[in-house]
């Protein structure tokens, strides 16, 4: 076994790992921290594939901005763990069922003659090649259209959001000075008069 | 890296003028929105409109001239007369709907009035992406620009716990069906090594994967290779197979077939109906589009497996839709079954053509599928504007009780309701009878008499209840004795779009000549 072999096999083994523990840690916060771990070693494969710049980004991108936001949301709300898990070992057997079913059918197709003799394939590039240099070479040349347009989705993404989330200006406690200056005793005020209790 | 090592030319933008020109106005409308001060949202409404109008005069100039099919932005972009028909479509639907719809919206969702038409060009925008791609990844960006903004849109009548669980509804199982759809999409690129439907095409045609290779990069020419040494073993088949499985799932979903059909009745009913109005018909011209597209342009070597397929939805759509629209009291969710059992009847003539190839039977085929999907489009349209007009502030005029005695409140608009009725019925001499004979027409054609007379009966079941409303309207007392106001220049929209439906049915030879030539011309 050639020692990248077993390097990936270390790698996946993590991830594999993680990404079970994602979805059976008790701790909401423990679940974020395994797919932290898990992206991170996903990261690690992709490097070993010599995909550098995937490894980078989703390092930076997912590891470093989407979960951390991710992190801090899952502490500040206090999710009730326990309501969530309602019914995991009743719906465990079909849910399982289904799982393994299309594991085997993955496995049919893709263990089939047609990806294995896709595999040899794999290219040989030069010392100095850059997987950033040519991904970014293409985005800004022959994928300048979808590369707009996904920038269109994220602009729908932002004015979508606020349009159903924004509620107006919060109105807080604070007062104008100048306001609160021409304010007159009559406004606040109101003077009743009524009748003296008289004591017995 | 230099400058030329970089050996790129500027795309031609010409041919993507309108979409640009939209984008634009879209970004603007939504900055000059923030300032105007009109309750109304006057200038705002009046703005869109006017970008609708810009967009269809460059489109009809764009294909005034040549008839051949134009590529741009490296063969991502196509401009044909396909396109161009449906696109002129597009705008016309959208600028009435959006006039139906204003003061309902004004009402409905008063803090996101501006947003709404923003949201609804970018949707547009969306929708004519879609109807110009010529590559996966294009078809995709394109949905998820209409898709987001409809959810939105669905959302925005926020206080309303219905239209906020519709989006919701909504917005998973779209998700979960453009995950399917991307699944597909990258099964067949791993059987073909491509993501662009004119060489996906040539791929599978088998005719020399390499003379297309102009503007590729490394990986592609590498897949290329490996492709050609595996196509001969024919080893590819069945990732081919798996990945058009999931594609034919993921459009199932767009087009709201049975058993994708789930989200219709629920979107329909939750969202305001407004937006049920744009939901219910300019959408379905851009699945359309994306289904030729995808189907017939790029996989057409795959015709016989893709054809079981959509005749299993087919069918299945139309006795599930036909069967629970009977059960339906409320007319939002009837209109929604209605609209299930269409798309299955649309689908019938998609299925006709006989083999892979694109001859002139083929394109009467779906060029009768054409035509079914701009006359359903525009009937529909007219059916949710009248349910808007209906409807005032604080009352939604949604439940088939509300239509009782129409005919005693508002001759005129009870009328119009069975004009749009008898269509949707399939009643001769209105539209709708045509655009179902001509879809007949090619099934039979096709050699499959059994399809075809499922298709009739199931259509008569339907009959039933379109007839109802008209019933209702006629025989039935009104429960409900306020006059009807309705603005003078809807009055007149609402009318020319019923005599538009009565006109068709008429002519229909023109409309229907025309989706046969932009077919020829574009195929």
């Amino acid at each position: 076994m050639e020692f990248k072999t077993l390097v990936f096999y270390f790698l996946s083994a993590i991830l594999l790992f993680a990404a079970l523990r994602v979805i059976t840690a008790r701790n909401p916060v423990h679940a974020a921290l395994f797919l932290i771990l898990s992206f991170f070693s996903a990261g690690c494969i992709w490097a070993l594939l010599r995909a550098e710049f995937l490894a980078i980004a989703i390092v930076l991108i997912y590891v470093g901005a989407v979960m951390v936001l991710f992190l801090f949301v899952v502490m500040m709300l206090n999710i009730n763990v326990d309501r969530l898990r309602e019914g995991f070992w009743r719906y465990l057997p079909l849910g399982a069922l289904v799982g393994i079913l299309m594991v085997l059918e993955m496995a049919f197709i893709l263990g089939g003659d047609y990806f294995s003799k896709l595999q040899p394939h794999a290219p040989q590039m030069a010392a100095g090649y850059s997987n950033a240099k040519a991904v970014g070479r293409l985005i800004y040349t022959d994928f300048v259209y979808p590369f707009e347009l996904a920038s269109v989705v994220l602009l729908v993404a932002i004015v979508a959001a606020i349009a159903i989330a924004y509620r107006g200006p919060k109105k807080t406690k604070y007062t104008p000075p100048g306001k609160q200056l021409r304010v007159h005793a009559d406004d606040r005020l109101r003077v009743l008069k009524m009748q003296a209790e008289k004591d017995e | 890296m230099t400058l030329a090592e970089l050996s790129f030319k500027l795309p031609d933008l010409l041919p993507a003028g309108a979409e640009i020109f939209l984008l634009t106005m879209a970004c603007a409308i939504l900055l000059i929105d923030l300032f105007v001060k009109d309750k109304e949202r006057t200038p705002t409404f009046a703005l869109t409109q006017f970008t609708l109008v810009v967009c269809a005069a460059f489109t009809v100039w764009l294909s005034s001239g040549d008839a051949t099919p134009t590529q741009t932005f490296s063969g991502m972009y196509v401009a044909d007369f396909f396109g161009a028909f449906l696109k002129l479509t597009l705008y016309i639907v959208v600028c009435v709907v959006l006039f139906y719809a204003r003061t309902y919206m004004l009402e409905r969702a008063p803090a996101a009035k501006g947003e709404f038409y923003s949201l609804a060009l970018f949707a547009t925008l969306g929708m004519m992406v879609m109807i110009s791609a010529n590559h996966f990844l294009v078809i995709y960006l394109g949905l998820e620009i209409l898709s987001l903004s409809l959810y939105a849109m669905v959302a925005l009548q926020r206080d309303s716990v219905r239209a906020t669980e519709a989006a919701m509804k909504y917005f998973i199982l779209g998700a979960l069906a453009s995950g399917l759809l991307l699944y597909g999409m990258s099964m067949i690129y791993g059987a073909t090594g491509t993501l662009d439907i004119t060489r996906v095409a040539n791929a599978l045609g088998g005719h020399g994967t390499g003379h297309l290779l102009t503007q590729t990069g490394l990986t592609k020419t590498i897949h290329d290779a490996a492709i050609s040494a595996n196509a001969a073993a024919g080893g590819n088949k069945m990732v081919l197979i798996l990945g058009l499985v999931f594609l034919v799932a993921g459009l199932g979903f767009k087009l709201g077939v049975v058993p994708f059909h789930m989200w219709i009745p629920d979107v329909y009913h939750g969202a305001p109906t407004g937006v049920t109005l744009f939901i219910g018909t300019a959408p379905k011209l851009a699945a359309f589009a994306v289904v030729m597209r995808l189907l017939v342009g790029g996989l057409a070597t795959l015709a016989g497996d893709w054809q079981q397929m959509l005749i299993i939805l087919a069918v299945l759509s139309l006795a599930i839709g036909n069967l629970a629209a009977i059960a339906q009291t409320n007319i939002k969710r009837m209109l929604a079954y209605s609209t299930i059992s269409h798309m299955g009847f649309m689908l019938l003539g998609l299925v006709s053509a006989v083999g892979a190839g694109v001859d002139d039977a083929a394109i009467k085929a779906y060029s009768a599928s054409m035509f079914y999907v701009i006359t359903y489009v525009l009937t529909s349209a007219g059916a949710f504007g009248m349910i808007l007009l209906l409807s005032r502030s604080g009352f939604e005029s949604e439940e088939l009780d509300d239509f009782k005695g129409l005919n005693k409140r508002s001759p005129w608009f009870a009328a119009i309701m069975m004009i749009l009725m008898f269509s949707m019925a399939g009643i001769p001499f209105f539209v709708g009878f045509f655009a179902k004979f001509a879809v007949l027409q090619a099934v039979v054609e096709a050699g499959r008499v059994w399809l075809a007379v499922l298709a009739v009966v199931f259509s008569l079941i339907g009959a039933f209840y379109y007839l109802r409303v008209i019933k209702l309207m006629y025989f039935d007392p009104p429960e409900d004795a306020t006059p009807i106001e309705v603005p003078g220049e809807i009055r007149l929209l609402i009318s020319l779009n019923a005599l538009a439906v009565a006109l068709f049915g008429i002519f229909p030879q023109q409309l229907m000549a025309m989706c046969f030539t932009t077919l020829q011309l574009s195929l």
